[in-house]
């Protein structure tokens, strides 16, 4: 179980005409942190949307090209969309726990996918609340509803929740964005832990954060990869003069 | 800078005068009801003019429940056609639909949300009445076309674009995120539909069908033209019947000299203004209810 998860050919994405990414060529390996950085507004979120063609939900947007998972062709709309998009477990940039209860938010993936044994489900919650470290804080309130849990505990549920439906990617973008410090260290050691299990693609523009969790940084700026490697060689000794700059304004 | 400081003072003065207004409307409009109909009330026990049948009023006979029901049965009809209808309009309009069709629904709704009442009633007549006849006899029913069902669809029609307005609004509050959490664990659209946007969008939804139900219940000169008029208890939704509103309007002003008639549809009023209260406080109760839920 090694080498490449995704492969993506030549992803071009505009809205009306205005190119919002720019001829994608990327691979991405297997258990490893990918750190895709760059700028507010370059891009960063719709590569993302891409991999689990949530951007199928935005209209007026032109896509074009390849983005092969596990050999098979995501774009592709004969595939079904459900099945990849189970593959793949999204984390946002603030929590959005759905309107239930903290159980059913995790068993909400697993409902879907047809589970019906309670005890079967009962025991996967407790598993994957137990995963990201939340089980101790809410043991005796599971029936309550999710949106009263503190904004670090919504982060974590939705990382259970995404974690339930047993994907292989995980992709978070900025997840830790909208958290306190603690709550983000809490997160972080969360992903160091998972990438055993999981492939892990994150989206950020800290900086620090990408040198602390990356196996492998990818730059992007207005919709292009800049640059691309192990995070010793873009942090330490960049090539591209972007890339020296943002480095440098970022630190 | 005193000037400014007695210009501050003066503004939330007006505020809280302004609020204070509305606020006593409902109160002082209860209270005149409650008054008007207490000579009435003091002749005959409530429970008689609640629940008899029998409305002569120059023979002393007055039952309000021909007109109670007929409100009831007429707004039950209306709520039955227009929530399924908006609901799943505000559902495709704000997930489904291209953006421009939402852009032109909003002038749709704006223009039918402004048409007097009166002109529905003539639309009903021209149009619902006849329409209504032809379906009955489908069933080999015999009906003049005047009835609760012509009632119903006339109010459902008037109630849609409140009803609509809202619900789209509360649907559009929604964030997308959300909908792309539940979409990214495999839900479907319809998945996410059933199980996230309506349970969000609970509190809001009772909301509006609230309002929808309060206008319907209130509606007045539509319904009394297409309804029939009738007194009498409504079986079918193709009898005729005689809401609240109509026996009002029908009748204040006129044959004022019967004794007690002017108490009784004050009365009339107050149960109306009864009704409404009380659909109102279900609505609330649904809305916490939901809001505890989420």
């Amino acid at each position: 179980m090694s080498g490449s998860i995704i492969r993506i050919q030549n992803l071009n994405v505009s809205h009306k005409g205005i190119p919002i990414l720019k001829d994608i060529n990327l691979t991405i390996s297997r258990n490893k942190v990918t750190v895709i950085l760059g700028p507010s507004g370059c891009g960063k979120t719709t590569l993302l949307k891409c991999m689990n063609r949530l951007i199928d939900i935005y209209n007026g947007l032109d896509i074009s090209g390849q983005i092969h998972l596990d050999g098979e062709e995501i774009l592709n709309r004969k595939n079904d969309l459900t099945r990849i998009r189970q593959k793949m477990g999204l984390l946002s940039q603030r929590p959005y726990p759905l309107p239930m209860s903290i159980f059913d938010n995790v068993a909400y993936g697993l409902k879907i996918q047809g589970v019906r044994n309670r005890t079967e489900l009962a025991d996967r919650v407790e598993y994957y609340l137990k995963q990201v470290n939340l089980w101790p804080e809410v043991v005796d309130r599971l029936k309550s509803p999710a949106s009263r849990l503190s904004i670090g505990q919504q982060q974590r549920l939705c990382l259970a929740r995404g974690l339930a439906v047993e994907p292989e990617i995980i992709l978070a973008d900025e997840p830790t964005s909208a958290l306190d410090p603690l709550s983000s260290t809490c997160i972080e050691e969360q992903f160091m832990k998972l990438k055993e299990q999981y492939t892990i693609l994150i989206v950020t523009h800290i900086m620090r954060q990408a040198r602390r969790l990356a196996d492998h940084v990818i730059f992007i700026y207005l919709g292009e990869i800049i640059e691309q490697g192990p995070p010793a060689e873009i942090f330490d000794n960049p090539q591209h003069p972007t890339t020296k700059e943002y480095l440098r304004v970022g630190h | 800078m005193k000037r400014r400081k007695l210009i501050d003072q003066i503004t939330s003065g007006w505020m809280l005068l302004c609020l204070f207004v509305v606020l006593l409307i409902p109160l002082v409009i209860g209270l005149g009801l409650v008054l008007k109909s207490l000579p009435i009330l003091q002749l005959y026990p409530l429970s008689e003019l609640l629940n008899g049948s029998d409305w002569k009023p120059m023979a002393g006979h007055f039952g309000f429940k021909p007109f109670i029901v007929s409100s009831l049965y007429v707004t039950l009809i209306s709520f039955l056609i227009a929530a399924p209808v908006c609901l799943l309009s505000a559902i495709y309009l704000t997930q489904y639909a291209r953006r421009w069709l939402l852009n032109l629904m909003q002038p749709v709704i704006d223009i039918m949300a402004g048409i007097p009442s009166v002109v529905y009633g003539v639309w009903g007549i021209l149009v619902v009445v006849p329409l209504v006849v032809r379906l009955a006899s489908v069933w080999d029913l015999k009906t003049s076309g005047y009835c609760i069902l012509s009632g119903g669809i006339v109010l459902a029609v008037m109630s849609i674009p409140f009803i609509l307005n809202i619900l789209i609004e509360v649907f559009q509050t929604i964030p997308t995120e959300l909908k792309e959490a539940s979409l990214s664990v495999g839900a479907t659209y319809w998945e996410t539909i059933k199980f996230v946007l309506l349970r969000e969008g609970f509190s809001g939804i009772m909301a509006a069908f609230g309002l929808g139900i309060s206008k319907a219940l209130g509606e007045t000169i539509a319904v009394l033209m297409v309804v029939g008029n009738v007194v009498q208890i409504p079986g079918s939704p193709f009898q005729a019947a005689y809401p609240l509103p109509a026996l009002i309007a029908n009748n204040y002003g006129e044959m004022m000299s019967i004794p007690m008639y002017d108490s009784a549809l004050m009365f009339a009023a107050l149960i109306l203004f009864v009704i409404i209260i009380l659909f109102n406080i279900l609505a609330r109760l649904a809305i916490n209810h939901g809001e505890y839920r989420c």
